[in-house]
């Protein structure tokens, strides 16, 4: 086991390793100068020549991506080209926002997918089924930013029930900040459920005319135990799914907190990639890239968990 | 003492391309410390009449007639909850595929412990002691160490007996082992069925034993029922299938058998049985054995020859039972 999860540490910081080459060289792939965006249009050459020399970008790429990771590795992300703070700073400030929105958004995946993929595999082709599978269908098919602003006319503006936007520091305002962040964190979960719930479904429906589940039939087990054993086999396909659909959750935060006016990680990125804020760009992107192997990481180490097949072809046979 | 009362016997299956009659009026007894060989070829609905005993059959589209008593009591009369409370305890069940009948996610102490704990009120540390005490009762060495491990690491003898281990912990009066041995290897075979003779002689457990291996029957069985097309054709005792078989099926069965061929000298051909097994879709009132018989008359299709005794305890569904191939 321990030696399974070494590899895949290993594996993982490879991975970070070239994460950040890519994202070094796209943020400079894109189109404009940073030095240019600064100083404004019509700006002396000297001033470029100056701001350019300030953040290191008359230097050759290879150059500045070793000053960049040596950098890095300290923890040291750079200063904000805009107003000179240090990108780790302001990464800090921002995260736990996002982390708030995309944890409660998992939440909400998780029971409400999980939930109503085992009631529609155990129901299969009842009324309760159809509605599910409708549901998952729906899910599926509806952009996030069109569930965001019919979430925002229908509870903030007709009910008046939960407030449009607009975010409130969870210390400050316990109530208030969950008060803002239940709608966005809905929308952000509902697209997650429903691939969460097609997933249970299929892997609980294989799982339930297994031959163990029989058995367990036989011992003279509730129908409920009997579901719980099969699902304890399909929870396996299911934390997978969930590890890759986290990239689609971090796409799917930056949209929501476009509509939703919340000051997070996505919006940083938008903001920087206007303002063609490199160090803010990377910093925030390679956080981001972190968090998403990290995650996997962690579904790895549950997936052993969860088969324990999985902990001997990790190497220690 | 009848411990198992199953009469007139009937399952059907709903499908898309009509009804399937998998079992068509099958009656038998078990007595208590008996075991019992239910006999055939694929498909003749062995299995079938096997997994509707505790109702195991799961599916929506069955219908099952006929009934089943255990000492004495209806269990077709009992609703699902209460069926709940005689399987694994009254009746329990050993799967043919010890691969794939254990929960991969479970280690094996845990499934052992869970039937234990679902009809005796044990502590969780009891139920392990008593589970030990299983896995030794069924021959699996170092038990105590064996509870914490995965079926995966576990190999297919060893996986049939935690099987039977989970079917006995509650020392269930009917054991129904689903071909227990066909998955094996020969030499495992004989462990097992070791297991199954010293069950009935300690515990005096009554057992249906399917198979389709006559083998295992001259090996362990007190009585046999040959089944042919969803019925038994023949019911008598071990010994008289193999010196006295009646019915042509039995016959044709026991010709096909290489050991036997061997035993009377080995210069006899094997032989086999012409023509095909009638598909389960229709039921008609004659020997469905008739078209593949050497004995049918005219009589065989005007009508289905009923189970009767042609000796002590022993009965035949035939109008020309006895050796020979015509009447």
């Amino acid at each position: 086991m321990t030696r399974f999860i070494l590899q895949r540490v290993i594996t993982s910081v490879i991975t970070l390793f070239l994460a950040s080459i890519v994202v070094f060289i796209g943020a400079r792939m894109l189109p404009g100068d940073p030095a240019q965006v600064l100083a404004g249009e019509s700006a002396d050459p000297a001033l470029l020549e100056a701001i350019r020399e300030q953040f290191g970008l008359n230097q050759p790429i290879w150059v500045q991506y070793f000053t960049y990771i040596g950098q890095a590795l300290t923890g040291n992300l750079g200063v904000s080209t805009r107003d000179n703070i240090p990108v780790a700073e302001i990464l800090l400030q921002r995260l736990p926002i996002t982390l708030e929105l995309a944890g409660l958004a998992i939440l909400i995946g998780l029971v409400i997918g999980i939930t109503a993929g085992v009631v529609s595999a155990v129901k299969r082709g009842t009324f309760v089924d159809y509605v599910a599978t409708g549901f998952g269908l729906v899910g599926l098919s509806v952009p996030s930013f069109w569930l965001g602003l019919l979430a925002i006319l229908l509870f903030a503006i007709t009910w008046q029930v939960l407030p449009a936007s607009g975010f409130v520091g969870f210390a400050e305002d316990p109530i208030g900040n969950l008060r803002g962040m239940i709608l966005p964190a809905t929308v952000l979960g509902i697209g997650l459920s429903a691939v969460l719930m097609r997933q249970t479904r299929a892997a609980l429906l294989g799982q339930l005319s297994a031959d163990y589940v029989r058995t367990a039939r036989s011992k003279g087990v509730t129908r409920g135990r009997e579901v719980s054993h099969a699902l304890r086999n399909s929870l396996t396909t299911v934390v997978t799914v969930l590890g890759l659909q986290l990239g689609a959750l971090i796409g799917g935060a930056i949209v929501t907190e476009q509509i939703f006016v919340i000051p997070g990680f996505g919006k940083l990125i938008i903001d920087a990639v206007a303002a063609r804020n490199y160090p803010i760009l990377q910093g925030a992107v390679l956080v981001a890239v972190t968090g998403y192997v990290l995650v996997n990481l962690l579904v790895d180490v549950a997936y052993a968990y969860l088969n324990p097949r999985m902990r001997l072809s990790g190497g220690s046979e | 003492m009848r411990v198992l009362d199953v009469s007139h016997l009937r399952v059907e299956f709903g499908t898309e391309d009509g009804r399937i009659f998998a079992v068509k009026d099958v009656s038998f007894t078990l007595g208590r410390g008996e075991i019992l060989a239910l006999v055939g070829e694929s498909g003749c609905g062995k299995s079938t009449v096997a997994m509707s005993i505790p109702r195991l059959l799961g599916d929506s589209n069955v219908t099952i007639g006929g009934s089943v008593r255990l000492n004495g009591a209806d269990l077709s009369s009992l609703n699902e909850k209460e069926m709940q409370a005689v399987r694994g305890k009254d009746i329990s069940v050993v799967f043919q595929e010890p691969m794939t009948s254990l929960n991969p996610a479970y280690t094996i102490g845990n499934q052992i412990a869970e039937v234990i704990r679902q009809h005796q009120k044990l502590s969780r540390q009891a139920a392990k002691a008593r589970a030990i005490e299983l896995l030794e009762l069924v021959g699996i060495p170092d038990a105590a160490r064996r509870l914490g491990a995965f079926p995966h690491e576990l190999s297919g003898g060893m996986r049939q007996r935690v099987m039977i281990a989970i079917a006995v912990a509650c020392d269930p009066q009917v054991l129904i082992a689903d071909e227990p041995t066909t998955a094996l290897d020969v030499t495992i075979q004989a462990g097992i069925l070791d297991i199954f003779r010293r069950l009935r002689d300690t515990l005096g457990t009554s057992i249906i034993l399917i198979t389709h291996d006559l083998g295992v029957v001259a090996d362990i069985a007190d009585r046999v029922a040959i089944m042919y097309a969803g019925r038994i054709v023949e019911l008598c005792s071990a010994q008289d299938v193999f010196s006295l078989p009646s019915h042509p099926y039995t016959r044709g069965l026991l010709g096909a058998l290489p050991a036997r061929a061997v035993m009377q000298g080995g210069r006899r051909r094997l032989t086999d049985i012409p023509g095909f097994v009638p598909p389960p879709t229709t039921d008609p009132d004659e020997c469905q054995f008739a078209p593949r018989c050497p004995r049918a008359t005219a009589e065989c299709i005007i009508r289905r020859p009923a189970l009767e005794l042609v000796a002590a305890e022993h009965e035949v569904a035939c109008y020309h039972p006895g050796p020979g191939d015509t009447p």
